[in-house]
């Protein structure tokens, strides 16, 4: 498949998916409102999936090689710190980033 | 007096998404930054952040055309990680929005559109505010990512590590979803059904986790239920495996 009719089908799959998601509830809310597994699912995955997505991210750091593992780590801790200080999310995404671009470009060279 | 009216529509929503603007648009500039850094060509990232219009899937998406995985199992990735959508049309005023913006209303809800009608505060909304809060979130993501992706190309490719963004992100989200939900049990199931797939089946880490964690969750939901059947000595359900979908909690009993 060539790169371009490759995106475009992903981009197509995640965005037809996603908007699914969102309508399709609206025909069956009856049936939505009665299960008491799906209801017990939307309120316990979010936390979860959003664990795995950050150990998804972090799984080609070599914990091996402290060059890598150092900017991951302390990375990882200020981004936990700002958010349970700040709560705010732009300041701890970029500060966090800002932080292990710098002891990673440092570490790099 | 028309005009009026959608003015009026206009700045009411422009006032309602001031504070969520602030957050959307940097993270909208993340998002391009990190196109242009994967080695896509900038319009991508307009296409990604229009098109797709979910955020933490736009970033995931990203690595995951990087390393060309196979359409079905960006499918289930994008059905798991945005099935929490499912139950925002529990609560969302789609019914004050006219049938033609309804297509638009239910593209565009998004965690944030979400967040800002929920509890009943957008009960008194106008159809025409609630499209313009919600065109108005996706213009901030669009234009930051679009000039994000722009400026990416100025960013010194020297520089390492700025996919850690995405893992900030995540981060982020995780605290957030903890707040809103302290349940220890699920996010210890989350890390082990992680480590289990990592080992069991390296190529598709995602996917694995993704099912196992929620195959863990319905099993648990279904122990809890029996438990409670259980304490409540009704023989029927002891002697009948009931179908998670088909009886009532207890809570629900009492409503």
């Amino acid at each position: 498949m060539s790169g371009t009719l490759y995106l475009v089908s992903a981009v197509a799959v995640s965005a037809g998916i996603t908007w699914g998601l969102r309508a399709l509830p609206f025909a069956v809310l009856a049936p939505l409102r009665r299960s008491a597994a799906l209801r017990a699912l939307s309120l316990q995955m979010p936390v979860g999936l959003m664990l795995i997505l950050v150990l998804y991210t972090l799984r080609d750091v070599d914990p091996g090689t402290w060059r890598t593992l150092a900017p991951t780590a302390l990375g990882l801790a200020a981004a936990v710190l700002l958010h349970l200080r700040t709560r705010n999310a732009v300041v701890s995404i970029l500060g966090a980033t800002a932080l292990h671009v710098t002891l990673a470009t440092l570490w790099q060279t | 007096m028309n005009d009026a009216r959608v003015r009026g529509a206009f700045a009411a929503a422009a006032g309602d998404t001031a504070s969520v603007g602030l957050s959307l648009f940097p993270l909208g500039v993340s998002l391009g930054v990190l196109v242009v850094h994967t080695g896509l060509d900038w319009w991508w990232a307009t296409v990604f952040a229009a098109v797709v219009y979910a955020g933490s899937l736009e970033f995931l998406l990203l690595g995951l055309v990087a390393a060309a995985t196979p359409l079905g199992q960006i499918a289930v990735t994008a059905l798991l990680v945005n099935f929490r959508h499912l139950f925002y049309a529990l609560s969302f005023p789609l019914r004050q929005v006219r049938p033609l913006g309804r297509a638009y209303a239910t593209f565009a809800l998004t965690d944030e559109a979400y967040a800002m009608t929920a509890g009943g505060r957008a009960r008194g909304w106008s159809g025409a505010r609630i499209l313009w809060m919600q065109a108005l979130c996706q213009l901030y993501w669009v234009a930051g990512a679009t000039l994000g992706a722009l400026a990416g190309g100025l960013v010194p490719a020297a520089l390492h590590g700025l996919e850690f963004a995405l893992t900030a992100l995540f981060v982020v989200l995780t605290l957030d979803a903890w707040r809103a939900r302290r349940d220890p049990p699920v996010p210890l199931l989350a890390a082990a059904s992680f480590a289990v797939a990592a080992a069991l089946t390296p190529g598709t880490p995602l996917l694995t986790a993704m099912g196992l964690f929620t195959a863990g969750l319905l099993a648990r939901h279904a122990l809890a239920r029996r438990k409670a059947a259980r304490l409540l000595v009704v023989p029927e359900a002891l002697a009948v495996p009931v179908p998670a979908a088909a009886a009532p909690v207890p809570e629900r009993c009492a409503s």
